[in-house]
């Protein structure tokens, strides 16, 4: 443990000893480490561009295991770097970038411009923002570009920076705003760049004994900037360069290999590391430094919570010591969590000690303080035996407390265990606590699963309990993702050996794996396989895709997903001629309805096409019947309709026949008499045309009608009635009424002429009413004598409650008496 | 915002988006956005893409809106003419919307322990949530159920009732002036307001718009009285009402008068809330008194009791003679035939010959839509087994008590909706006891279970209601609602229904969805 100052230490622990066997150590190789103990690629040789002697990508585990090696045989490599998702970035000279996976198998490439690929790679940064993973380059035409996610390119060229005649001294990326800007350093001036325009800035209180600033680097977090200048000292401040944190003067004006922040999030202190060849610097608030030697070629790699060290032969982790650890670990420390540290040694001991500490703790209230802090500190500490030693101490310390939440203590010993786990040297993935709590199970299993180490990702998500869906069912998938590529194996196999390891994982999409399969080469396993999903929806792309359509399309139709079956139906449309289109419609009766509605609103001729397919005469005349109506002349109409009765006479349906052609007859008949009275009529109803000619008086015409088409008497009568009431021709009406026995009785009449308020000749047909309706007859020409005369008559009891409620108190007092008496008789019998 | 589904697209709306104004707006620039609802369909974006529009969306999403919360215990999904193509077109989206709805529920509600279901679509719908739960496996969702059961029915199994002209008050607003998404637009000149000193104020022109639910006191507790009894009950709460007013003179201290006052706002609500309903009940009332609709009324009940449904009606006749609203012959037809189990060919054709005449060849398209989704039908050499159906599901009963009613019958003055006497026999004592009924009416009748997490099987507390969801496929009327929720109401019924639905409708809106009238196009 080093001191700087009161409160402040570093501590550098050994996380590997390398398992790898470099002859050169890192001389004279492109390094790149990922963070969150990622892997580590190198490319030796990058230079050479002889085809004899290729350089060589390795990539290895953190601990220096081989993931994988290959020749280079693309271009010239300026960069290599990783992405959030542990992929391996190659930025070549040209601007391409090649991405591999980290067992170095090839993804795919992408290009950062036109521009870029003209004026070459001068420089290159990969950095991580929200949005993921990007690129920035400075080409030889000193202009930079970005693209802040390589999953969505979208390039930006960002504005000159002024007065730049070489390769800037120093720059850096930042995200700042939701933005992602590039801070350069031009000598002793600093600009920064966004997407449109390139603005001065001034580090506040930046020592004037610089002439120009050789270095920078940003936290992170990319809260904080650390700049060191030709002068040899180190400012760092905010990256917003608002704040000013301290200043210290490392005495070294060669410029440095690297440099890097080294401070744990919600740290008080600002501390970076500065590294020259063979030499380590840790910079913090005050004036001294702490100085490292270093044997070897080494690389620093920035982390959340530090900073790890990558020399040829061992790799490092430098660390800002942790509050709880300082607190526990520091010599005679009366902290809470060192006494009860003590506490427990004691009574392994079955010391009375224990005893003694313990009431020391208590009588301040601190034990569960000390519980807490003890629970802390181990998840900060590497080592096991350490680990376990705070736990029990931690343990112990919970006995003596009632009501103590359990959730952190057990937490951390699920997380510790996890941790250890991973760290383990075959693993290699030296995560802090910190770092995992920050990265999430769900992205460590991610981290697994990429590195084909399924075992070990299925126990953790059961040690974890982590939902089926997101844990063992996902890792299940990525393994068969994997499995169904593996050449050797015969389909059979495989897809048994991935429906026995999944039968009972819940969620897995064999689609996905399906696809995976297809994409291999594989189709007759990807059709397996694709029987195992239980979403038929998800089934029907890759079928489409696999050219499978007859059961593309009974899947889609399986799924009920209407949708689906019209893209499957569309797709079908314009893969197939038209008769093995209509041939599988056929034999898909849901897709044929489908089908056909689409063509009802859009290809009325394919649905004519269709029902002649399948001799569907009714269904062509309906459509003949509803094309006749889209016509404006009648003669197309009525030709039209012809074939309407033709196919209803083919479909056997007499009555649709008869009626169209009686449509037809009309439609001539209309225009006949259009032409020679000049009386609209092309299109009305029957009914209405003879409404029609009545009220314009051709008698002779409706009657004509009314013969010709068979209308019932009584619709005739009513309509004829009504007609001649309309135009008030009472002494027509009164001929009709004579002419013979109305169908409909004379009550409609009564009625008729009341309401189109002629009492009078409404009077004349009471008479020869029913004598059901009298009473009603009478009631309607409003003569109240008549009416109760009827219902007294036929001694019918409503009846004679009808008049009385109809009559008036004051004037048909009489006639009130001797209804009530008739009522009265009526209701005995 | 306009809201887009499949139908909107094949009839011209892509047109909208290609007017050039819309497209080429070049001194407003403006931002284009798409949002499907109830989802996205291939087939609107193809049609856009066609028209060439699709690529100037700045976003194209869908907002998936599949069961419309109506009310507290209401849900539908306002798809307009999901009857029409389920029966008429074979086109079973609106189901595929409505199993993914059920879905959702059960996401927020719990899995529903058991399904029920009569029907052709019940039994598709039921099968595609089976499917679907497959395909969710291993995200099931801890949750109590809510639900104790699902019933699912067809429209087709119970075509009669909402033919019938309903008789509650809900029923009857809907019959006459229509309620669309809650809403009811009335004739504005019963609702002029009359203020002191403002005495020949003119009258309003704008429709009356109010909005109809249970939030409403009044309406709540009248909407699904029959309207015999409605009366009654707004004169009972306007005495309580002006009670309420008078106690302002007993208000002596000031305690007793700020609380009065603190009670005004919710009592001036209660006073425009019955003086609304008394001005709709009246002008129901003007119809109900009717000769027309007494006329009308008569001949349907006369149908429903199987009174002369053989033979063609002189009522019909004459109203066809008279030329009464297409709609209203066409309600009172198919009834007849739906009451006799499809009518003799002379006597169908004879009404199909009539309808044509009168109101113009162009119904024949209609007319065969009808036939085809079953309400007009030739009788067939089977016997007409409605008779049966009415006696052992007592589809009709004699003494229906309009005031203080005992049986679900209420709700049509006697007839007691197939479709929920089908839910209420579910309840108790169980359908095992109308097989017989079962078989004679359409499509297959089905039980299935869903597995229940462990753990998560209710206890039922002693007293504690069974809910059963019902979901009505094809649309359901106000009065089963108003049935339904008598039965949730009524003492010791043990259970309490939740109303799901394709389509709130009537039988006017119904028949309507099923005409297919071609526009007049000659000059």
């Amino acid at each position: 443990h080093h001191y700087i100052g009161a409160t402040w230490h570093v501590l550098k622990i050994e996380l590997y000893e390398m398992g790898w066997n470099l002859k050169d150590g890192l001389r004279e190789c492109l390094v790149a480490a990922a963070p969150y103990g990622g892997p580590i690629s190198l490319l030796k040789g990058h230079n050479r561009r002889s085809p004899s002697a290729r350089p060589q990508l390795e990539i290895y585990s953190s601990s220096g295991l081989p993931l994988a090696s290959f020749p280079w045989k693309s271009g010239v490599v300026k960069q290599l770097g990783w992405t959030v998702s542990d992929d391996l970035l190659c930025v070549q000279e040209d601007g391409t970038v090649l991405v591999y996976d980290l067992l170095g198998g090839f993804k795919r490439h992408f290009s950062m411009g036109n521009e870029v690929s003209q004026s070459q790679v001068l420089e290159t940064k990969i950095f991580h923002s929200p949005y993921g993973t990007g690129v920035a380059i400075l080409t030889g035409a000193l202009r930079f570009t970005l693209a802040t996610n390589i999953d969505d390119i979208k390039l930006r060229r960002l504005p000159e920076v002024p007065g730049l005649q070489g390769a800037p001294s120093c720059w850096a990326v930042l995200t700042q705003d939701r933005q992602s800007k590039v801070l350069v350093a031009n000598g002793s001036h600093l600009f920064i760049l966004d997407n449109t325009a390139c603005t001065p800035v001034t580090p506040p209180g930046l020592s004037p004994q610089a002439s120009s600033i050789v270095h920078m680097c940003v936290s992170f977090s990319y809260k904080y900037l650390a700049l060191l200048t030709d002068s040899g000292h180190v400012w760092m401040g905010t990256s917003n360069l608002k704040e000013k944190l301290s200043e210290v003067d490392t005495k070294i004006k060669t410029p440095p290999k690297q440099m890097a922040w080294c401070r744990r999030p919600k740290s008080q202190q600002p501390s970076a590391v500065v590294m020259w060849d063979g030499l380590l610097i840790v910079v913090g608030e005050c004036k001294e430094t702490i100085q490292y030697h270093l044997d070897d070629d080494s690389i620093l790699v920035p982390e959340l919570d530090g900073v790890r060290i990558i020399s040829g032969t061992h790799h490092e982790l430098l660390q800002e010591v942790p509050g709880a650890c300082e607190e526990i670990f520091k010599i005679a420390s009366m902290a809470p969590g060192a006494l009860l540290l003590e506490a427990h040694k004691e009574y392994e001991k079955e010391s009375q000690k224990a005893d003694e500490y313990l009431r020391e703790i208590k009588e301040q209230s601190l034990l569960s303080e000390a519980v807490r802090q003890c629970v802390e500190a181990a998840g900060h500490e590497h080592e096991p035996e350490t680990q376990k030693t705070l736990l029990r101490a931690a343990s112990f310390g919970k006995c003596f407390l009632s009501n103590f939440p359990p959730e952190q203590f057990v937490s951390m010993c699920r997380d510790l265990r996890v941790l250890n786990a991973v760290r383990d040297y075959t693993v290699g993935i030296p995560l802090t606590h910190t770092q995992f709590k920050q990265m999430t199970v769900q992205v460590l299993i991610d981290r697994l699963v990429y590195r084909k180490l399924y075992p070990l990702a299925i126990e953790i998500c059961r040690y974890l309990k982590t939902p089926e869906y997101q844990g063992v069912s996902r890792v299940l998938k990525h393994w068969a993702c994997y499995k169904v590529q593996q050449k050797e194996e015969s389909d059979e196999v495989i897809a048994k050996a991935v429906s026995v390891k999944l039968a009972d994982a819940a969620g897995i999409f064999y689609s996905e794996i399906a696809t995976k399969a297809y994409e291999s080469g594989r189709t007759e396993l990807a059709i397996k396989l694709l029987e195992f999903e239980p979403r038929s929806g998800e089934q029907v792309p890759l079928l489409l895709k696999m050219k499978k359509s007859p059961l593309a399309l009974s899947k889609a139709i399986e799924s009920g997903d209407t949708d689906l079956v019209y893209t499957v139906v569309m797709y079908l449309k314009n893969e197939l001629n038209r008769g093995d289109f209509f041939m599988m419609l056929r034999n898909q009766p849901v897709a044929l309805s489908l089908y056909k509605q689409f063509c009802k609103h859009q290809e009325q001729d394919t649905l004519k096409d269709l029902f002649n397919q399948d001799d569907d005469h009714e269904e062509l005349g309906n459509l003949y019947v509803k094309a006749s109506y889209k016509e404006q002349r009648l003669e197309a109409r009525i030709a039209l309709l012809q074939s309407a009765v033709d196919e209803y006479y083919k479909a056997k349906n007499e009555f649709s026949a008869k009626t169209t052609e009686d449509e037809m007859r009309l439609l001539r008949f209309q225009r006949k008499l259009e032409e020679e009275k000049g009386e609209l009529l092309v299109g009305f109803s029957l009914h209405d045309t003879m409404t029609t000619l009545l009220s314009v008086g051709l008698h002779k015409h409706a009657e004509q009608l009314y013969k010709d088409f068979r209308v019932p008497d009584k619709r005739f009568w009513w309509l004829k009635l009504k007609s001649l009431a309309e135009k008030e021709d009472w002494e027509e009406l009164e001929k009709f009424g004579k002419s013979k026995k109305s169908p409909i009785g004379y009550l409609p009449f009564v009625e008729v002429c009341i309401k189109h308020h002629n009492k009078y000749e409404a009077k004349k047909y009471v008479s020869k009413v029913t004598p059901e309706q009298k009473v009603k007859a009478h009631l309607a020409v409003g003569d109240m004598e008549g009416a109760a005369e009827a219902a007294i008559e036929r001694r019918n009891e409503s009846e004679i409650s009808t008049v009385l409620s109809r009559c008036s108190a004051t004037t048909d007092h009489l006639l009130m008496e001797r209804l009530n008496r008739a009522k009265a008789t009526a209701v005995k019998k | 915002m306009h809201a887009i589904s499949y139908s909107h697209v094949m009839q011209g709306f892509p047109n909208f988006f290609c007017q050039p104004n819309l497209r080429e707006d070049k001194l407003q620039p403006r931002d284009f956005h798409i949002l499907f609802v109830p989802r996205r369909s291939l087939l609107c974006e193809q049609r856009l893409k066609e028209k060439g529009v699709l690529n100037s969306f700045t976003n194209i999403d869908e907002y998936i809106l599949d069961l419309i919360p109506y009310d507290g215990d209401l849900l539908s999904m306002e798809s307009e003419s999901s009857f029409r193509e389920c029966y008429l077109e074979n086109d079973q989206t609106s189901l595929y919307h409505a199993a993914k709805g059920l879905m959702t529920l059960q996401a927020l509600y719990g899995t529903i322990p058991q399904i029920f279901g009569k029907g052709e679509c019940a039994r598709h719908v039921a099968n595609m949530m089976l499917r679907m739960k497959r395909e969710f496996a291993g995200s099931q969702t801890q949750i109590l159920p809510v639900f104790d059961t699902l019933l699912l029915l067809d429209r087709n199994v119970d075509l009669l009732t909402p033919l019938a002209t309903q008789l509650t008050y809900e029923g009857l607003i809907d019959e006459i002036f229509g309620i669309t998404n809650g809403y009811v637009k009335l004739p504005p000149e019963k609702f002029a307001q009359k203020k002191q000193g403002e005495g020949g104020k003119e009258l309003p022109t704008e429709p009356k718009k109010l909005q109809l639910n249970s939030a409403e006191e009044l309406y709540a507790e009248i909407r699904d009285k029959n309207f015999n009894a409605v009366g009654a009950a707004l004169s009972k709460k306007a005495k309580i009402i002006s009670a309420a007013f008078e106690e302002r003179h007993n208000a002596k201290t000031v305690g007793e008068i700020k609380q009065f006052v603190s009670q005004l706002p919710h009592m001036q609500a209660a006073r425009s809330s019955l003086a609304n309903h008394t001005s709709i009940a009246e002008l129901i009332k003007d119809i109900t008194t009717s000769e027309d609709f007494f006329d009308s009324l008569t001949v349907e009940q006369e149908f429903m009791t199987g009174v002369d449904t053989d033979k063609v009606s002189t009522y019909i006749e004459d109203c066809i003679a008279q030329k009464d609203p297409l709609i209203k012959i066409l309600r009172l037809v198919c009834m007849q035939s739906v009451c006799n189990n499809g009518l003799k060919q002379k006597v169908l054709d004879y009404y199909k010959k009539e309808i044509l005449q009168t109101y113009g060849y162009k119904h024949i398209l209609t007319l065969k839509n009808l036939e085809r989704v079953g309400l007009l039908k030739p009788q067939s050499t089977m016997r007409n087994n409605y008779p049966t159906i009415r006696k052992t599901l007592k589809l009709w009963m004699e003494d229906a008590n309009e005031q203080n009613p005992n049986d679900i019958s209420y709700v049509y003055s006697g007839y007691a909706p197939l479709s929920v006497r089908l839910t209420q026999v579910l309840a108790r004592p169980g359908w095992r006891s109308i097989e017989e009924v079962l078989k004679m009416l359409p499509g297959p009748h089905f039980e299935e279970r869903q597995q229940v997490p462990t753990g998560l099987h209710k206890k039922r507390q002693p007293g504690e209601n069974r809910t059963i969801l019902v979901f009505f496929l094809g649309g359901v009327t106000y009065a089963e609602i108003a049935a339904l929720r008598f039965l949730s109401n009524m003492e010791d019924s043990g259970t309490e229904y939740i109303i799901a639905a394709t389509k709130l409708i009537n039988g006017t809106s119904w028949i309507k969805s099923l005409m297919d009238s071609p526009e007049e196009n000659l000059p």
